[in-house]
């Protein structure tokens, strides 16, 4: 049941427009360029009009920064960029049916409290535990769980935010040698900068 | 505001857009389309005979004038048709926009006669594509498309238009301004990436320039030659980049890559630092990418941040349009002289000579037909060409002196090209020359729109270097299969007949002292001539880095390999 992880995994943050074809445009891209997908995760923002994507990608550095540029090559795609490991948190949501034997419940409930899951299911004969954690927990979770049998197991996907007070942007126009090269070559800034590269 | 049908809204943006030509193939979805024409006298439509070449036409408009080249067609077949010349625009980042008709909206994924979702097609190989839904989104559509395909790194934008929505009535409201929050095309590039390029290219002494499409994409031939000169760098083309400095400058080395020159290739592989200049570090131009030169300080300019570290691993990537960024460049950079460099390239130059030169006859060979017809017609004309050994002679031969002199396939390779593209670039200068070199085999797959030039009185001059074999692939089995020729020996109708089918003039060639006189017959003619040149049958491109080997290892003769 488990997949292998081969190599080291990337993750990369996109803003998306809120658009029918958007979800295609970007598996599009990662089918015909070959870049392994691990999860994905869509959902909105804070923005009407705005999702956000998290796509875990199997790959090196080199890799996550081509994805994150040919990602944000794609009109509908408003920016993108990779998170760095020790500067973003990372976290996903898994649901996971073990299935019990009256005198094993009480080791998988010490094993839930263990890794702070809980228990939101309980029949006779099986138990669905939730845990939200970063990807490496969910992982040691069901290792854990797997000797006594797990009958089904589904994850969101990760979902990640930058640390601190920095955040995944939308692009604006604030470099002041840009407003000055525009000024000097004649050309009127108007609104947001720039938009013609002659 | 009074409403007007959605395909009013259409010719009215193609208006604003300054569309004065479009190529197209009309059929049921785009009736309502084309039954507003006549009404629109400022857009020339010119029929063609199979839409794959309005596609084609289109793209070769734009490579020549500049502009936006448009093509329409409609849905089904006739969008499916177009897909080759779309992907052929794309990956050449020519400025195109691809309007197709759709069935009615209640009919879409329906399955109904004509349908194909061809904006499903289409996603992989445009920079953007639409269907939009309701006419009173045209005219924001229109607007948008021509922007993405017009900035930044140019290329194809497509937008699918189901019938209903030609029908339907709306107000028109032009967007003045074009406002994507997701594409914001870069101009100059980042101060601190300036300032690592110029200390590297300032200490820098064997320095070499590779210039690409980018810098006639970017109309930046003039800044090119500027730092070259301050620099004193010497400077390649990729094939597309031909025209982008004069050969007979004393800094321009010629073309590299796959054909390029013996002595290109190795200023590739010996630079102490390689600046790339609107291109895009292609396997065909820089052959095995581990080995093309593991020593040099790269330098990478494009305007699209997906091309740096893509195949090579770069120093110094600079994301910005290339014109802007040599502005910057010229500015920072000290001025400087390599003479011990350039003598190294020079002497090259003069011992290997040999390996791309014209044969000396008596046969006609394909170099001497080419050669003649580049002198003759001049760099004021436009010279096209199909793919395969015919086009890598035309690179070699053709003396491309100017931006926009050469229009060829680069990224796709499409065989077929050469007619309708030249066709496109006749619409787009009527006043100059367009001779377009052919292969027998790429002229026999679109021939079919000599109907539309001699309708539309476009006098393309073809030249067809006929040598009864798909030239480029027999010598790949000559040279890497053996000899074992399978399927390239195709044959030939009279093409003279097809000139006489058409009623145009036709001139057979089959001995080098005619060649001058053909090719001055056929520039006095007013119309279209096909020359049919039987050229030596078996001659192979030289020089050559094989398929997986690296620019050093170039061969000179078939007895290198």
């Amino acid at each position: 049941m488990k997949t292998d992880l081969t190599g080291p995994l990337q993750t990369i943050a996109a803003l998306v427009e809120d658009r029918p074809g958007v979800l295609t445009r970007v598996a599009s891209l990662f089918r015909r360029r070959g870049y392994n997908i691990e999860s994905l995760a869509v959902g909105s923002t804070d923005e009407i009009g705005v999702s956000r994507m998290t796509i875990v990608v199997e790959g090196t550095p080199l890799i996550g920064d081509q994805v994150a540029k040919q990602l944000d090559k794609l009109i509908d795609v408003i920016t993108a960029e990779v998170l760095e490991d020790g500067e973003s948190v990372g976290r996903e949501l898994a649901l996971i049916k073990v299935m019990t034997k009256p005198e094993q419940r009480r080791e998988i409930l010490d094993i839930v409290e263990i890794f702070r899951a809980s228990v939101v299911d309980l029949s006779a004969a099986s138990v669905i535990i939730q845990i939200t954690a970063a990807n490496e927990t969910i992982e040691a979770l069901t290792d854990n769980l797997r000797p006594y049998g797990i009958l089904e197991l589904v994850r969101t996907g990760g979902i990640a935010l930058v640390r601190g007070e920095g955040t995944t942007q939308m692009p604006h126009f604030e470099d002041e040698e840009l407003r000055r090269f525009h000024q000097e070559s004649g050309r009127i800034p108007s609104g947001d900068l720039p938009h013609l590269s002659d | 505001m009074t409403k007007i049908s959605g395909a009013d809204i259409v010719l009215k943006c193609l208006q604003k857009l300054g569309v004065d030509t479009l190529f197209g193939y009309p059929g049921g979805v785009v009736l309502p389309l084309y039954d507003r024409f006549p009404d629109y006298p400022d857009i020339n439509h010119i029929l063609v005979r199979h839409e794959q070449a309005a596609g084609h036409a289109a793209d070769g408009y734009a490579r020549a004038s500049g502009k936006l080249g448009v093509a329409l067609a409609t849905s089904g077949p006739g969008a499916t048709n177009l897909v080759t010349a779309i992907t052929n625009a794309h990956m050449d980042s020519v400025p195109t926009l691809f309007i197709t008709g759709n069935v009615t909206r209640s009919l879409l994924g329906k399955d109904g006669f004509q349908e194909a979702d061809i904006t499903g097609i289409t996603m992989p190989i445009v920079k953007h594509n639409y269907i939009v839904m309701r006419p009173d989104d045209l005219a924001y559509a229109f607007s948008e498309a021509a922007y993405i395909a017009t900035t930044g790194r140019p290329g194809a934008v497509h937008i699918d238009i189901p019938k209903d929505v030609f029908i339907e009535e709306a107000e028109f409201h032009w967007p003045e301004d074009v406002h994507i929050r997701g594409y914001n095309p870069p101009t100059i590039g980042a101060s601190e990436s300036i300032e690592s390029a110029t200390e590297i290219i300032n200490q820098a002494e064997r320095p070499l320039i590779f210039a690409g499409h980018g810098i006639i994409l970017s109309d930046a031939a003039e800044q090119l030659q500027a730092f070259a000169e301050k620099g004193g760098i010497p400077v390649v083309n990729t094939l597309l980049g031909l025209g982008s400095i004069n050969p007979n400058h004393v800094l321009s080395y010629g073309m590299l890559g796959m054909h390029g020159s013996y002595w290109a290739n190795h200023a590739a592989s010996s630079a102490d630092v390689i600046i790339g200049l609107g291109m895009r570090m292609d396997d065909r131009a820089l052959g095995r990418f581990e080995d093309m030169n593991p020593n040099a300080k790269i330098i990478h300019v494009d305007i699209d941040p997906a091309e740096h570290q893509k195949n090579i691993e770069t120093h110094v990537p600079i994301v910005g349009n290339v014109k802007d960024v040599l502005g910057q460049l010229i500015k920072s950079i000290n001025t400087s002289t390599h003479p011990d460099w350039l003598q190294w390239i020079n002497e090259m130059r003069i011992n290997h000579k040999e390996s791309m030169s014209i044969p000396n006859g008596p046969e006609l060979s394909a170099q001497y037909a080419i050669s003649r017809i580049a002198d003759l017609i001049g760099p004021e004309s436009v010279l096209c060409t199909g793919v395969g050994q015919h086009q890598m002679w035309a690179a070699q031969f053709g003396n491309i002196s100017r931006p926009r002199q050469f229009i060829t396939s680069g990224g796709l390779g499409t065989m077929g090209f050469e007619v309708p593209a030249a066709m496109g670039a006749q619409a787009a200068c009527p006043d100059r020359p367009v001779w377009t070199i052919c292969g027998d085999g790429g002229f026999q797959m679109t021939f079919q729109e000599i109907g539309t030039m001699v309708a539309e009185k476009l006098p393309v001059k073809m030249a067809i270097m006929n040598n009864c074999y798909l030239g480029m692939v027999r010598q790949w089995q000559e040279l890497f299969y053996d000899k074992n020729l399978v399927d390239v020996d195709i044959t030939q109708p009279d093409f003279l007949k097809i000139a006489e089918a058409y009623g145009i003039r036709g001139i057979r060639v089959t001995n080098q002292e005619d060649v001058d006189a053909a090719i001055q017959e056929a520039e006095a003619d007013p119309g279209p001539v096909i020359i049919d040149f039987r050229v030596v049958q078996q001659d192979n491109v030289w020089p050559m880095v094989p398929a997986g080997a690296a620019l050093s290892e170039t061969v000179e003769s078939s007895g290198q390999i």
